[in-house]
């Protein structure tokens, strides 16, 4: 017990002063931190983008945004939100802090190339920020050819910033592979891995191979702009379809880069707040590995009004509709979980209870659009906005907050303040509802997305839409508020405020800088919570 | 300070089979990153099967099977690298990687000095005269393939060209006698790379010189 | 504090466990040799194959098949795939699946394709 105190106080990996000590740490805890710092200041600049076109939206015919102004903004919006928020914050943030410490392990197999990694993501994103100086983009974040085809330096310049970025999440995936596959404490055997440690696993296994993809593919992009190869250019022979094909098959697995994590996260709340074991632990295991397999096999049904051949549109039509046998998987075995829980209502856990429901809506409209003959209908319409915010945004950003506010306690040593917590949770939810639910009648009734303007009748749900969103800008800044506040001047937090059983919670918060005075040596379950 | 101190041996911890791991996972990913051009090259040479078979004409047969053979070469001195530094033949070693690098430097060379400028002579680069006449003559298959060509032996060479650099720091670790039977971590993972980027031109060849 | 040494100890004692110590497979110069020959003599097949007229698909074939030994070959010894982990034999399938699949599925789509490539 002494040992322990003189760790407390004496050994936090907090303890190193000085930005230096922050810019060339080796300490995956550190790195994890900087990432997901970039990454929320990255989130209120993609979230500004938004909520100045939504304003712009609230009416028919212009307010303030001129259309030019209007395709930047949510071009700006999608690739940074994507690219610099959603893909890497839980994985590369929260992952990298806790999956060394939730295997036992004192850093990540490869600490230099971590460190590497970060610094190529911060490059990727100055370079995304200076193609702004050669005219920004408007190409969306999908730059579609022919379009973006010529335009010149400055897709350019986004292709390089976003292929360098895929650089640094191939590095973050292929050495949390290594990690989990060769620095596990004694005894923790594979089927006693948190779940979130398996989400990474499979997260890391879609960044590694389907980046690549996306890399050649805007490599080709640019020159393609500055040399004119003709790939992707019917003048010259080339196949607009091609490039969506190519593009797919890294942005669709993309979609399960940016919910693999969240899914991990919900298993670990879901059990920990309701104090029960999980409910059928191989399943959610290997429904993220399977989620991560079929994810490659479906790209095509972002293709079905592309031009894409009958043949290939019922193909991917129909093996689209597999990846809902695994994720309904999840959300039964995490409703099993509760079933008769514990629960206790904390803000990780109301976070979890709002990812289930607004991914089960996410989830279900996705079938929409997966049959081929209601989506010819519906793609390209705001149905496909509403349908992908509530995966990225209500899922994944669900996701995240939960996870920020259950990890607080253990990354700072702080408690938060849970009343206010609430009140973030709140607005985020209502406003999430209220800004993204109007988009799917919006798009069932035939409101075109990426439009700066709009017929009068639709008006009412564009106005509602878009107040939703002053609601979301709300949660979000009390949310963060609340959470730099606890860094602050929160009350200090005991080592396990929750009652967990992985091993995180068994070190003392803030962990120490080498996590363990002892590599643990592992003989429960993560989630062995004793049966009531 | 021990933890600092801990955090080098750290790196250490996840070892040779880790590091090997490491680099083959990275493999997969270089394997995906031609995947997408192999993707592009099958697509069109499907489409265009007569105007690639018109347009590999121009490529010089002798000079791609003369760098095959240089590459295939290079990657046996690499072999014999890393079997002189597991076997703890310390002067072996820094020879291998020399004629490894050497190899290296020589299929560049080829394709540099010899190969590309008859091609950019001929203006059969994407942009160049021909390659704009072919366009405007409907044969735009031809100019795909130079496209391909340009595209896939660029990036090829342009790992040719990160491996000699990784390599060249492999052989100055050597000479500063850093490798052992004991440690030879470096040599092997590199020596991965440098196979993966003969492994890619054993396809490369075929696919642009030898078309029917 | 003494604390990281013991725990060093434990992480080699696990390293041990793991079996991630032992010494590796030294593929010796003659059998290099060999491989290196088998490539040229490939090499020089494939060449002379190219040259005889089977039909553009039975040519791309065999020029494809050629290719694939001598890369398994660069593989299995160069690489010393032959003596690795079943593990990473399971890896490998993953991204050579991916690759067949990212190869696959759009030349399905256009060959299948009528209009935009049917101009011709």
């Amino acid at each position: 017990m002494e040992v322990r105190e003189a760790v407390e106080r004496h050994n936090s990996y907090l303890d190193a002063k000085g930005l230096k000590s922050w810019l060339f740490t080796l300490d995956h805890k550190r790195i994890g931190l900087m990432y997901m710092f970039t990454s929320l200041i990255f989130l209120l600049v993609g979230g500004l983008f938004a909520i100045i076109f939504r304003t712009e939206l609230l009416f028919p015919g212009k307010q303030f945004l001129s259309p030019e102004a209007h395709n930047i903004l949510f071009t700006l919006h999608g690739a940074i939100l994507i690219f610099l928020v959603i893909i890497p914050i839980i994985p590369s943030g929260l992952g990298n802090f806790f999956l060394p410490i939730m295997i036992g392990a004192r850093d990540v197999a490869f600490p230099r190339i971590n460190l590497l990694s970060y610094w190529i993501f911060v490059l990727g994103a100055l370079m995304l920020l200076a193609s702004l100086l050669f005219g920004p983009i408007d190409t969306g974040w999908t730059f579609y050819t022919p379009y973006s085809a010529n335009k010149g330096l400055n897709v350019f310049i986004v292709s390089l910033a976003i292929f360098t970025l895929g650089m640094s999440s191939i590095l973050t995936g292929m050495n949390f592979i290594v990690t989990i596959h060769k620095l596990r404490a004694p005894g923790l055997t594979w089927g006693k891995l948190p779940l979130f440690v398996w989400a990474l696993y499979a997260t890391s296994l879609v960044q590694l191979l389907a980046t690549p993809v996306l890399g050649i593919t805007l490599l080709l992009l640019g020159m393609e702009n500055i040399l004119g190869i003709g790939f992707f250019n019917p003048a010259k022979g080339g196949d607009p379809v091609l490039f969506q094909h190519l593009f797919w098959f890294y942005s669709h697995p993309a979609v399960y880069i940016m919910i693999l994590p969240a899914f991990g996260v919900i298993s670990e709340l879901v059990s920990v707040h309701s104090r029960k074991p999980i409910f059928g632990y191989w399943f959610i295991a290997a429904s993220s590995l399977a989620i991560a397999f079929i994810g490659f096999l479906v790209w095509g049904h972002h293709m079905f009004v592309a031009g894409m051949s009958p043949v290939a549109d019922i193909i991917f039509s129909f093996l689209t509709y597999f990846v809902a046998v695994p994720t309904a998987v999840k959300i039964f075995n995490w409703t099993a979980t509760l079933y008769k829980g514990k629960i206790s209502f904390t803000t990780p856990m109301l976070y979890a209870l709002g990812f289930i429901s607004l991914f089960l809506i996410g989830g279900l409209t996705g079938l929409f659009l997966a049959n081929l003959g209601t989506d010819i209908h519906l793609h390209d319409t705001y149905f496909v906005v509403g349908h992908f915010h509530y995966v990225m945004v209500g899922a994944a950003v669900f996701a995240f907050f939960g996870a920020l506010f259950h990890w607080t306690p253990k990354m700072f040593g702080k408690m938060y303040n849970e009343k206010w917590a609430k009140v973030g949770w709140l607005l985020n939810f209502i406003g999430f509802n209220l800004t993204f639910f109007p988009q799917f009648i919006l798009g069932i009734r035939g409101m075109p997305r990426r439009y700066w303007d709009y017929p009068v009748e639709f008006q009412p749900l564009h106005f509602t839409s878009t107040i939703g969103s002053y609601f979301i800008a709300a949660g979000i800044l009390i949310s963060l508020g609340v959470f730099l506040f606890a860094i602050w001047k929160g009350k200090k937090a005991p080592d396990n405020p929750w009652g967990g059983k992985s091993l995180e919670w068994t070190i003392p918060s803030p962990p120490p800088t080498e996590n363990f005075e002892k590599i643990p040596v592992v003989k429960e379950g993560p989630y062995d919570f004793v049966k009531h | 300070m021990e933890a600092t101190l801990e955090k080098h041996h750290e790196e250490r911890h996840a070892g040779l089979e880790g590091a090997k791991m490491g680099m083959w996972l990275f493999l997969f990913t270089e394997l995906l990153l031609f995947g997408g051009l192999f993707a592009a090259y099958a697509v069109f040479h499907s489409v265009y099967a007569k105007d690639f078979e018109i347009a590999h004409h121009h490529l010089n047969r002798t000079i791609g099977f003369i760098n095959t053979i240089v590459l295939i070469t290079s990657s046996f001195t690499m072999a014999m690298g890393v079997w002189s530094a597991q076997t703890n033949r310390k002067n072996l070693l820094n020879l291998f990687l020399l004629l490894t690098i050497l190899l290296g430097v020589a299929f560049l060379v080829v394709k540099l000095t010899v190969e590309w400028p008859v091609k950019f002579h001929e203006g059969l680069y994407p942009g160049g005269k021909e390659f704009n006449h072919f366009i405007q003559e409907g044969h735009k298959g031809q100019a795909l393939f130079f496209s391909l060509y340009f595209m896939l032996t660029g990036l090829h060479g342009l790992h040719v060209l990160v491996g000699v650099l990784v390599l060249t720091g492999i052989l100055i670790m050597a000479l500063r006698g850093k490798f052992s039977s004991e440690y030879y971590g470096p040599v092997e993972v590199s020596g991965l790379y440098w196979h993966l980027v003969d492994l890619i031109w054993i396809y490369l060849f075929p696919l642009f010189y030898l078309i029917k | 504090m003494d604390i990281p040494f013991p725990a060093f100890l434990f992480d080699k004692i696990r390293r041990w466990g793991m079996k991630d110590n032992h010494k590796e497979h030294i593929v010796t110069p003659p059998v290099y040799l060999a491989v290196a020959i088998a490539l040229y003599i490939l090499t020089f097949i494939t060449v002379w194959a190219a040259g005889i007229d089977l039909g553009k698909i039975t040519n791309t074939i065999i020029a494809l098949s050629i290719a694939s030994v001598k890369a398994s070959l660069v593989a299995l010894f160069f690489m010393h795939l032959k003596y690795e982990s079943k593990l990473l034999w399971f890896m490998i399938t993953i991204p050579l699946l991916l690759l067949l699949i990212l190869l696959a599925l759009p030349i399905i789509d256009v060959l299948t394709r009528a209009g935009y490539f049917g101009m011709r």
